[in-house]
């Protein structure tokens, strides 16, 4: 093995991989739907205390 | 009886640490045989006492395990201040002693042996009690569930502990294995592995049994924070010790492979020990204090994936222009400089949480202290990236630049949030109305923030001072400065950066003081803070 | 609770939650570090690299066990100014025996990856004595116990074998004589020809002008006056311009 063959390989089918793994991430965490969700997850830590465990 | 098998294992155990003294094949591990048998043997003596039978012909009455389990965590807030205060001042120490040489006291208090010290006793000594305490109390509450295994969480703060004295003995005995924040040999390195997954079992075992049905993204923080620093621990301490009853191992890597091991495993110490595990407890504890919900939720999980994945590439630049090959440094460079956008987005998240009640920051020095960890974090996070880039590297590498930095990041982020998250504790764990004193809280918070300032700054100054007095040429073109001159020549910045650091420990006293009133239930009388004041926090108000 | 349904399965289930943050953590280690095993030239072909003789090792394991490598690095950077102040810039090479590498991260003194031969034993032993005594402006700190200090070496032929497990090409001959070269390295009287065939390059002499015993000192100097003296950098350059 050596060098130049894992250049090729990083700089495409490497290179579209993490590209595609970018927007997959942004797309799923802003899809619709998502902001009421992630408000109601925001409160978590604020509700009371409560000894109910 | 009760209570009756811990003090009947540790009593074996001491009995295998003598032996493992009788028959130590060096005189170094029969000498860390002798300090683990003290250890093992004062813990047996101490819960020898805590045995509790029932009386005849009766059985004791259960424990009670319901509620929260505070007690370990009321545990590991203390310890994370003795082991702070530990660190501080043998900090000093080496800074004194790189100031005025003759403090060295061979062989055991050398400046090559104490500053592991330092460094061990800061980020897993303070900084991994503080992640233990706080861990422990954010997944309780956020999953609304007892911690996971009984007993469990105390072997993993005491097993924790044990890890800490072993290590640190270990050290001005000389037992090091040379890898930078992993310099524990190999038995201790098996040890903290045993604690480790008996950690990530505790974790692991309360989310599952949570009543909420979301896992609060602190605990994703916190549980990467577990899970890749196993990884690291494992793959950068793989070793083959040279006797079962020696204190020498030889790592499993040689040369450029072993270099970017240590420093895959080095950079990421910071960027999951000093960074995951610390932005879990920005992200419970900044809400917390604001009683307002993080600024975007959405953010924070963008942040996560992101900060987890790039940081782990990160490593290679700390080998800029060494023999590792180039394509590996530039990957670590580009990676470096791509993790600033996840750090600043963290940052910016943690700050906003503020909108709205910036005005708190006039009443409550305890926000006042997280937003100052903030702003540390942001500015080492800039400051970082931007030394990765290779041309910025050659001249800060080497230097005390380097060393400036990561002060900024420790001292700044890493410990005024964690003293935030300190004085929020401490009053709900031993149910206090409040803190004794926020008028201290604030004299703590301008002592450290000048603390670090000063060092910093000094540590900028020497750092550019030396590099570019090493690359130095003259007219005839022959290096101007010999080695030792531009050592001198940085010495007055060596002197101040010692100040800085007595004022960063003495902000840790007075917090140790106020702490200590707290849990007595003590409450001074005095002023509320901010007031009729229009600009408070310029100096201590009185 | 309709909003659960919609959400995703990530953020509820711990074990998923668990297995993608381990993927995401292991592949930027994996990319980087697999291949350094794996691709060729990432460590150059030079010629005189050797195993560290049983004194040269024990003397590194000194050099560990004080944190030397706190302050001094063992990595000479292709700058002109490095190249001029320490000599030719340090090869991968140079370091693949090397179990752990040495190769630092702070200078607070200087680099020592060329150190061997530039100063006598003398002002070796006098500098870890005294340093201020020979460079009045140091900040070092002072070895004058490894003077007195005994070598331990009794086991010196299990370090040589915990080598050899982790790829150091010791030959059996080296681990069956390791005391016997130990001690005949530091003492110029005794009969060296098996260790000097051993082990090229090699100094024998009494390191620290102690001849009544082999001290931590001898094994120090032995270490330090051997660093960067071993590959033939003229071949390698001569080579290196041949691509």
């Amino acid at each position: 093995m050596d060098y130049s063959t894992f250049r090729q390989f990083a700089d495409s089918w490497g290179l579209l991989y993490m590209f595609l793994l970018f927007i997959g991430v942004i797309a799923f965490i802003f899809r619709p739907g998502s902001k009421k969700v992630s408000e109601e997850l925001a409160q978590i830590p604020l509700k009371e205390d409560a000894e109910d465990v | 009886m009760r209570n009756g098998t811990e003090p009947i294992i540790l009593g074996a155990a001491t009995l295998l640490a003598v032996l493992g003294a009788a028959f130590a094949q060096d005189e170094l591990f029969r000498a860390h045989a002798w300090v683990l048998v003290a250890v093992l043997a004062a813990t047996t003596i101490v819960l020898m006492r805590r045995v509790e039978f029932a009386p005849a012909g009766q059985t004791l009455p259960p424990k009670d395990t319901s509620g929260y389990m505070d007690d370990v965590i009321r545990f590991g807030a203390v310890a994370t201040l003795f082991w702070g205060i530990v660190g501080f001042l043998v900090g000093v120490v080496i800074a004194a002693q790189l100031a005025w040489p003759w403090l060295n006291i061979e062989p055991w208090f050398n400046f090559g042996r104490l500053r592991p010290l330092h460094t061990s006793a800061v980020i897993f000594a303070f900084g991994g009690n503080a992640l233990l305490c706080t861990s422990f109390y954010v997944v309780q509450r956020t999953c609304r569930a007892r911690l996971f295994g009984g007993n469990l969480a105390w072997f993993v703060f005491w097993g924790y502990q044990l890890f800490i004295v072993m290590a640190a003995t270990g050290y001005l005995l000389g037992v090091t294995q040379s890898k930078e924040y992993a310099e524990p040999e190999w038995y201790v390195d098996l040890w903290l592995t045993v604690v480790w997954v008996a950690y990530l079992i505790v974790y692991l075992g309360t989310i599952v049994r949570r009543k909420e049905p979301h896992i609060y993204v602190a605990n994703w923080f916190y549980l990467s924070f577990i899970i890749t620093v196993a990884m690291l621990h494992l793959v950068n301490n793989a070793a083959v010790p040279v006797s079962f009853l020696g204190v020498k191992s030889y790592s499993a890597f040689s040369g450029v492979q072993d270099a970017l091991t240590q420093w895959w495993y080095g950079h990421n110490a910071v960027g999951f020990f000093l960074t995951a595990g610390f932005l879990g407890m920005m992200y419970y504890f900044v809400p917390k204090q604001a009683n307002r919900p993080v600024y975007s939720y959405r953010l924070s999980i963008i942040h996560f994936w992101a900060l987890i994945f790039l940081y782990i590439w990160a490593g290679p630049h700390h080998l800029h222009y060494t023999a590792l090959p180039d394509w590996a440094q530039t990957l670590g460079m580009v990676f470096s400089i791509m993790l600033w956008m996840p750090s600043w987005g963290g940052m910016i998240n943690g700050l906003m949480t503020l909108q709205g009640a910036w005005d708190k920051l006039r009443t409550d020095p305890v926000l006042r202290m997280m937003v100052m960890s903030l702003a540390f974090y942001g500015m080492s996070t800039f400051e970082g990236p931007m030394m990765s880039i290779k041309s910025v590297n050659s001249l800060s590498h080497y230097t005390d630049w380097t060393i400036g930095h990561v002060h900024s990041g420790a001292l700044g982020w890493n410990g005024m949030v964690t003293f935030g998250a300190l004085y929020y504790l401490v009053p709900k764990l031993w149910n206090r109305e409040r803190l004794y004193s926020l008028q201290l809280v604030n004299w703590h918070l301008w002592l450290a923030t000048l603390g670090i300032v000063i060092y910093a700054a000094v540590m900028w100054v020497a750092g550019i001072t030396q590099g570019l007095m090493w690359r130095e040429y003259d007219d005839q073109g022959f290096l101007v400065n010999s080695f030792v001159e531009t050592v001198s020549a940085i010495h007055p910045e060596y002197v101040m950066r010692t100040v800085g650091g007595l004022l960063y420990l003495g902000g840790a006293f007075v917090m140790a003081y106020n702490i200590w009133r707290t849990i007595r239930g003590d409450v001074r009388q005095e002023k509320a803070m901010g007031g009729a004041a229009a600009v408070p926090a310029a100096a201590p108000a009185q | 609770m309709s909003f659960l349904e919609k959400h995703g399965k990530i953020e509820r289930n711990v074990s998923l939650l668990f297995v993608f943050s381990l993927v995401a953590v292991l592949i930027g280690g994996i990319v980087e570090i697999a291949p350094l095993f794996y691709v060729k030239n990432t460590i150059e072909k030079v010629e005189g690299m050797r195993p560290y003789t049983p004194l040269e090792l024990a003397g590194r394991d000194i050099y560990i066990r004080e944190g030397c490598y706190v302050c001094h690095s063992q990595m000479i950077r292709p700058f002109r100014d490095e190249v001029e102040r320490y000599g030719h810039y340090s090869l991968a090479a140079e370091s693949m025996y090397d179990h752990p590498f040495q190769w630092g991260s702070k200078r607070t003194g200087p680099d020592l990856a060329r150190v061997g031969g530039r100063y006598s034993d003398e002002w070796h032993v006098q500098h870890m004595i005294n340093p201020q005594s020979v460079v009045p402006e140091s900040i070092m700190p002072s070895y004058a116990f490894l003077a007195s200090a005994d070598l331990a070496k009794s086991n010196i032929a299990a370090h040589l074998k915990a080598n050899k497990m982790v790829g150091v090409p010791y030959t059996e001959a080296m681990i069956e004589n390791a005391l016997a070269d130990l001690e005949a390295q530091a003492n110029p009287d005794a009969d060296t020809s098996g260790l000097e065939e051993r082990y090229a390059k090699i100094s024998i002499r009494d390191f620290d002008g102690n001849p009544a015993k082999v001290t931590e000192m001898d094994a120090l100097v032995a270490y330090l006056q051997m660093l960067g003296t071993l590959v033939d950098l003229k071949a390698y350059q001569q080579n290196e311009n041949l691509r």
